[in-house]
């Protein structure tokens, strides 16, 4: 009687938490794109959304995460592959390029010009700000594995972690908003 | 409200975000809007268009009172009641 019982309400919590889904005030976003442009209109959303007193968990993997290398953080141990990935990828926000009209970097430079131009916050700032407003930033393990990078040479943002898929989908379940850039 | 009215309106804080672009002054109203009291007025200056359409959603969402727009020469007054 008692394990019907206790079936029972395992049921009931199986469909409370179905229920509950998509309810909080909450936005989830894979930040996969490692260019200028689409980190930036990550950014804005996410800052944004916080300002509308949403929680806000950015989860960066694949490509975006060299934007979150510090450049003044160095170190060692890494083999040949992982250094070479490292080398090759930009190392932090500073380094990352447009993804159209590049131009061997021109055209990155003449936006960046245009922005402080029309008081657009730089990516730095506008991580910076992120933190201050509480914008969740977790990592992907997996992402980091590949191209070698290191917990210790990201940049230092408050409560950073790193974690797999399960994060990304417990929390985009319980987000109204979620997004892929 | 109406212009006139609100030009009389004396604000409880002032929130100066000319000079920045989207999501800048959103950014600045929602530290603003955290130093007043329930019922308080607070003014957010403005050059940015777009945040004359971004305030009042806002407003809606957080259930704020947009009390409306004066226009300056180069900027805009939004004035909110804080709920």
């Amino acid at each position: 009687m008692t394990t019907e019982i206790e079936a029972q309400v395992k049921e009931l919590q199986l469909k409370m938490n179905k229920m509950e889904a998509g309810t909080k005030d909450q936005l989830s976003m894979v930040v996969f794109s490692g260019e200028l442009d689409k980190i930036l209109a990550a950014m804005i959303i996410a800052t944004g959304a916080a300002a509308y007193d949403m929680k806000v968990k950015l989860f960066f993997t694949f490509w975006a995460t060299a934007s979150l290398r510090d450049p003044n953080k160095k170190i060692k141990g890494k083999n040949l592959m992982e250094k070479m990935f490292g080398m090759m990828l930009p190392k932090g926000t500073g380094k990352v390029k447009l993804s159209k009209m590049n131009m061997c970097g021109m055209g990155t430079s003449m936006i960046k010009g245009i922005m402080k131009k029309h008081k657009v916050a730089s990516l730095e700032e506008m991580f910076r700000t992120a933190g201050e407003i509480g914008v969740e930033i977790s990592i992907c393990e997996m992402s980091m594995n590949l191209m070698g990078f290191k917990k210790e040479e990201m940049i230092d943002y408050p409560g950073m972690t790193i974690c797999g898929v399960a994060t990304f989908l417990s929390d985009a379940q319980e987000s109204k908003i979620q997004l892929f850039i | 409200m109406t212009t006139e009215e609100l030009k009389r309106l004396k604000s409880d804080t002032i929130v100066d975000a000319r000079g920045t672009a989207c999501p800048g002054p959103l950014l600045a109203a929602k530290k603003g809007i955290g130093e007043i009291n329930s019922g308080e007025i607070m003014e957010i200056y403005s050059s940015d268009e777009g945040t004359k359409n971004d305030i009042p959603k806002w407003c809606q969402k957080m259930t704020h009172e947009f009390l409306g727009i004066v226009e300056e020469d180069s900027y805009s007054r939004l004035f909110l009641r804080k709920a």
